[in-house]
């Protein structure tokens, strides 16, 4: 065969047609922009009876609660398929990276399907954020002896 | 049996005397549902108490396994060997068809190559007559592939335009020996093992490319055909990408493919049923071929083709561990119904 992996890594480079930038971008904004808007929405409303403080953890709360409910019945998924970024970085996308197994691996058992598998995407997310909280406080904790 | 390099040449060849395709909804909607014996709006089977995809999908082989042997008249007891596989770990969708079935079975694995590869040793054994009725099959169910090589299903991801979409299809073929009423296989080129370093799990295209490649230009080596000698060459699901990849390598080789079709561009309408580049898993040309391809031979459309599927032979654990992807492809010569 005439060819080398080196001559066939540029070959594929352009036969494979990339991802629609522009279009995919515009997506992401918008519905990732419609999701806050639904949180700063939420906020609104918990304003009305708490302070800042609780109606932003409450915000947090109700959005999560909507992405589960949008996972369970399959809808979050087709939003996502087109929107992207704009679905996955938000909170309710974190909350969809857990929703999601919790329901794909329950055929496998409470315990070893849903319970093992839930934060089989969430998982890093969970173990580097602990690790880079843990490791800021103890710097914030030596710049307090520091100075 | 003659053995010309890697392709084993019949001289009294092997029919393929019944087949039967069974598919999902999307394979439905696609430009091939007519050619379907089994279709169903909803591939998880939730009336015949299937509890969840991997049952599924051995349901859909039974379907297409069932109207098979009904076409060629016969009962599963009189079938001396099955050949399966599937995408499933450890293949269990036909395993547990097998375990229905009772029929002796060798399990294979070639991902999307397996229905070639059933093919390539069904037509070889029954040719040698190890086998005078010998089922070849395969499957792949989308919903089951999701969840074990990728995400769970409600997890919301993008797709890249590279991606290839696993059908949810069941492709079932009975072999004979020669001078009986059937397709006839003329020749089977099984393939060797190609890696030209490809490490995107979402381009699996192209990573299988170089496999076809290696094939066809082994076949046409060992037999001195040329491509113009097939009304069409089929490949197995390189998609749109690995399509365009082959005719761009075909033609530096001197061979240039213009009869090229491929089964991942054949059973959806990849423009606008949202596939990405098109079909994949062993159902998509295994259903291409009982839907389509055998059909067009046995009414005479077509008089002479090649079925080559390609496979991708990773794991999500190579995967995982930086491994690239090594493909491999195996060829089948077809002739038309009463042409040999």
């Amino acid at each position: 065969m005439k060819l080398n992996p080196k001559e066939y890594a540029h070959m594929v480079s352009r036969a494979s047609p990339p991802s629609p930038a522009v279009r995919d971008c515009l997506w992401a904004f918008f519905v990732g922009g419609g999701i806050c808007l639904v949180g700063e929405g939420l906020r609104q409303f918990f304003l009305y009876w708490y302070d800042a403080s609780l109606a932003g953890t409450l915000t947090s709360i109700g959005l999560i609660l909507l992405s589960a409910i949008f996972t369970t019945l399959g809808w979050y998924q087709k939003l996502a398929a087109k929107a992207g970024a704009g679905t996955l970085v938000p909170i309710t996308g974190f909350a969809n990276s857990v929703v999601s197994p919790a329901i794909e691996f329950k055929a496998e058992g409470w315990v070893t399907g849903v319970g093992a598998k839930i934060f089989g995407i969430a998982g890093p997310v969970i173990a580097y954020g602990t690790a880079a909280s843990a490791l800021w406080g103890l710097l914030y904790w030596l710049q307090g002896k520091v100075g | 049996m003659i053995r010309r390099k890697d392709t084993v040449l019949f001289d009294k060849p092997p029919v393929i005397a019944a087949w039967a395709a069974a598919g999902g909804k999307k394979e439905s909607e696609g430009p091939l549902a007519a050619g379907f014996d089994f279709l169903t709006e909803d591939a998880a089977f939730p009336e015949e108490a299937c509890a969840n995809w991997e049952q599924a999908e051995s349901f859909l082989q039974q379907k297409a396994v069932e109207i098979c042997l009904r076409k060629a008249g016969i009962s599963r007891k009189e079938v001396d060997l099955a050949l399966a596989g599937d995408l499933q770990a450890q293949c269990t969708a036909s395993n547990y068809t097998m375990r229905a079935l009772e029929i002796p079975f060798a399990g294979l694995y070639g991902a999307c190559s397996t229905m070639a590869e059933s093919l390539c040793l069904g037509a070889s054994l029954t040719a040698g007559g190890v086998a005078h009725q010998l089922l070849a099959m395969t499957s792949s169910h989308f919903c089951a592939a999701e969840r074990q090589f990728r995400t769970p299903l409600d997890y919301g991801a993008k797709r890249t335009p590279t991606a290839q979409w696993t059908a949810t299809a069941a492709g079932a073929c009975l072999l004979r020996g020669a001078g009986q009423k059937g397709v006839p296989v003329l020749s089977v080129t099984f393939g060797r093992v190609q890696d030209y370093e490809v490490h995107d799990i979402n381009n699996m295209g192209a990573a299988m490319m170089p496999a076809a490649v290696s094939t066809l230009l082994r076949y046409f080596g060992a037999t001195g055909t040329a491509p113009s000698d097939f009304d069409v060459i089929f490949t197995g699901d390189l998609g749109e990408v690995g399509s365009a990849l082959l005719q761009e390598q075909m033609a530096r080789e001197g061979l240039p493919l213009p009869n090229h079709r491929d089964c991942g561009c054949l059973l959806y309408d990849v423009a606008s049923q949202n596939v990405q580049a098109g079909g994949s898993g062993p159902g998509c040309s295994a259903a291409v071929l009982c839907t389509h391809i055998l059909p067009a031979l046995q009414k005479g459309q077509y008089r002479r083709v090649l079925f080559m599927a390609t496979g991708a032979l990773m794991s999500q654990t190579t995967f995982l561990q930086g491994e690239s992807i090594p493909g491999i492809a195996h060829c089948v010569e077809l002739a038309g119904e009463g042409t040999v």
